[in-house]
């Protein structure tokens, strides 16, 4: 096992170009920006009649679920079938890994049967940078959600739907809300907001649910909810599970949505152009009423569309940053 | 077979002792100090000159793995990679399959222990049955097996009243306890010290309070039932506070470290490396530094390895699905060597964390340079250094230190006047 390489991050290319997508850490806003704009140009193809590009013709898309997922599973294979690539999708959770194989083992037998590409659901945090770095570094990997450490992708259609409806992030305020502690996507959309510019970051919940040392993120915490949404432009609201009240985290769904459930009145104090935002599924009537949900602010569904085109972009980028690679690689060994 | 040592620095921090002198050896023990006894006729001369005589190092936690878990260590593999690391005596914890909970896996480890172990070898018992703690084991039969001291590892008692039960108990029959403190509720699923590194790395948090409130704890139960213990495995400046605390106000309680957590902190699970991956958690720098002024003030009287080998598989996973621990032991001595290279400590204190300090701690008969002692010496070189893992007897390769270049280097060990290593390296000066 080696470390990191500090001069190269393990997700770049020796050009600085992505050839893995684990996370948004370490990523310069440039490779951000560049992310938004490409799935720009491929909401063009969603919306044309024949949806197809050729750009991973030929090569093979492994979609690796160990935990359950319905959204971000279906996106992540539309994106691939429309950069025309072959799609596999696995739930290893039903599978393999109850016969005792072990992550290293299946992806290993993944790899043989020569997949370009793997896009990795799993409930540990870390858990694709382990595949990345330790069992597959040739294969790209995709990081659909690990744990409660990233869900890139999640990250970047968020703000391709911020860009998109608000124009840039220079002069925004974002407030997210709700169990921070546990979101994957929180974490991923508080680190692009910073690397993209945005000078207002909140962060709206109990302390039971805000995990220690936001201060990193440059985000300002808040426990009240009125006073976080003041004048804010986007508001992203994050699922609460259930699990959250059997482990003494919040005494019920109830007090939870009375506090922090957005309602029309509360959506009231944010700007008069505001955006509601959620990753989905939305539960409706423990975090958001169903009049916002389903109300002009909300660009939830706009949300699904746009990670569609996030994902053909991150796709497209990693494959072809992979094959630089492997092109580098190669000369290196004609040179020696 | 009788040894003269020529001309090395003698360090022995139990009697004070820090001269430059010969040493000789006779039938196992220290025979003279400085002057030769009346006759003495060398079978073996050793080369001392530019080295560092001191007792040889008494490390309060080598997990050997034997019985059960022989894929990650033996006693053979693990004693040979501890004498490498310049220590002679060792104890090994309970955590065995079958659990050291009874006296048959007492003398099963002594006994092969005496076969193949290159260093003494001190078991800790388990203080419940199974680990599982709720029902007391043995003691009084298990210390007459053999076993020093009584722990239950990192798991805690299903409730105070059991703990403060066998702590009266142990207390009885004067048995000194070795207590880890770690609260299992407000550390249940944790991975990583909660602060911005757990955080940012999403790894559920094990708050410094899971250390805090159990030592608190212990500490109360201890004082009411007046029994030894010592804290092991300290990771959090505060709990080294409040071991200062209990020992200021009189209580007779001793505390160790682990050296990694005198080295790392959680800012090393940066890139999910499982070789970090240790319970309790690397904690803050903070805790670091209040851990290194612990043991330099003495409140932490002894430095462990809390060796922990594993093999291969069990930390070629998600950070999560990964053993912790970490195997380091082979470099005990240049670990420990880099606090003196950081002005931290002079030489004398730093041997004395390493040898009369963990022996005193658990009453063990050694870790002294004194005339009729038994001779478990190290010899080494502090001028020169060791390239971690250019040797390596330790079958658990799972160390982060592997590939540094550390201070110190170890020449010889000896453990009852036998050569028990004798490194064969060029000179790294």
């Amino acid at each position: 096992m080696s470390p990191t390489d500090a001069k190269r991050p393990l997700q770049l290319n020796d050009n600085g170009q992505l050839r893995h997508f684990l996370s948004l850490d370490g990523l310069p806003r440039e490779l951000l920006d560049e992310i938004l704009d490409t799935a720009d140009s491929f909401l063009e193809v969603g919306a044309r009649a024949v949806k197809k590009v050729p750009l991973l013709r030929g090569k093979t898309v492994c979609n690796v679920f160990f935990e359950n997922s319905t959204r971000t599973r279906t996106t992540f294979e539309l994106a691939a079938q429309r950069l025309s690539a072959d799609v596999i999708t696995l739930n290893v959770s039903t599978s393999s890994t109850s016969k005792g194989e072990t992550l290293f083992d299946t992806l290993r037998n993944l790899e043989a049967m020569a997949a370009d590409m793997f896009v990795v659901r799993h409930a540990e945090s870390g858990a694709a940078h382990f595949i990345a770095e330790h069992v597959c570094p040739d294969v790209a990997v995709i990081n659909g959600g690990d744990g409660r450490h990233a869900h890139p992708t999640q990250g970047m259609l968020d703000m391709l739907t911020i860009r998109r409806h608000k124009g840039s992030f220079e002069n925004l305020s974002v407030a997210i809300v709700g169990d921070i502690l546990h979101s994957r996507v929180a974490r991923s959309d508080m680190l692009a907001l910073k690397t993209l510019g945005c000078p207002d970051i909140r962060v709206i919940g109990p302390q039971t649910l805000l995990p220690a040392g936001l201060e990193q993120y440059g985000v300002r915490v808040f426990h009240d909810m009125q006073e976080g949404l003041a004048g804010v432009d986007v508001i992203i609201m994050l699922r609460l599970q259930r699990e959250r009240m059997q482990s003494g985290l919040l005494p019920s769904q109830g007090e939870f949505y009375r506090l922090y459930g957005l309602t029309s009145q509360r959506l009231a104090l944010a700007s008069p152009t505001a955006i509601v935002m959620h990753p989905g599924p939305i539960n409706r009537g423990v975090e958001i009423e169903s009049a916002v949900a389903d109300g002009s602010h909300s660009v939830i569904l706009n949300q699904v569309t746009y990670g569609i085109a996030i994902r053909m972009a991150v796709l497209s980028m990693a494959m072809s940053g992979q094959a630089t690679q492997r092109q580098l690689n190669q000369d290196v060994e004609e040179q020696n | 077979m009788r040894i003269h040592i020529l001309g090395g620095r003698l360090i022995d921090p139990a009697s004070g002792l820090d001269q430059r002198a010969d040493l000789y050896i006779d039938n196992g023990r220290i025979a003279a100090i400085a002057n030769a006894p009346a006759g003495f006729a060398a079978d073996e001369t050793l080369d001392a000159r530019g080295l560092v005589v001191a007792p040889g190092l008494v490390d309060l936690s080598v997990s050997l793995r034997e019985p059960g878990y022989s894929r990650k260590g033996t006693i053979a593999s693990e004693t040979l990679a501890a004498v490498a690391g310049g220590v002679t005596s060792l104890c090994c914890p309970p955590e065995t399959n079958p659990v050291l909970d009874t006296p048959a896996v007492a003398e099963l480890i002594l006994d092969r222990a005496r076969e193949s172990a290159r260093t003494k070898v001190f078991p800790i018992g388990a203080l419940s049955k199974e680990l599982a703690g709720e029902q007391l084991a043995e003691l009084v039969t298990l210390r007459d097996a053999g076993c020093v001291a009584f722990g239950n590892g990192l798991v805690e008692f299903s409730d105070t009243r059991s703990l403060r039960r066998a702590l009266e108990y142990a207390a009885t029959f004067d048995l000194c306890v070795v207590l880890h403190s770690q609260d299992r509720d407000l550390a249940v699923g944790g991975l990583a010290h909660e602060g911005a590194t757990a955080s940012f790395l999403g790894l559920a948090g094990i708050p410094e309070s899971a250390e805090t409130v159990a030592l608190a704890r212990q500490l109360l139960l201890v004082e009411e039932a007046g029994v030894r213990a010592h804290f092991s495995q300290l990771s959090s400046a505060r709990g080294a506070q409040m071991i200062a605390e209990a020992q200021a106000r009189g209580l007779p309680v001793t505390a160790d470290v682990a050296m990694y957590q005198l080295i790392l902190t959680d800012e090393a699970l940066r890139d999910f490396s499982s070789l970090y991956h240790v319970q309790p958690p690397l904690r803050t720098q903070a805790d670091r530094d209040g851990l290194r002024e612990a043991v330099k003030s003495g409140v932490i009287s002894a430095i462990a390895s809390h060796h922990q080998p594993h093999e291969a598989d069990a930390k070629q996973a998600p950070f999560g699905e990964t053993e912790p621990g970490i195997s380091s032991v082979d470099i005990l001595l240049p670990l420990a060597m880099t606090l003196v290279r950081d002005g931290l400590l002079d030489l004398p204190t730093l041997l004395a964390r390493l040898s009369c300090g963990p022996a005193a701690a658990l009453r063990l008969p050694v870790g002294q340079l004194a005339v009729g002692a038994p001779a478990d010496l190290l010899l080494f070189d502090p001028e020169a250094s060791t390239l971690a893992g250019e040797n390596w007897f330790s079958k658990g390769r799972n160390c982060p230190f592997i590939g540094q270049q550390l201070p110190g280097l170890v020449h010889y060990t000896l453990l009852d006047g036998r050569i028990g290593y004798r490194a064969h390296h060029g000179s790294h000066r």
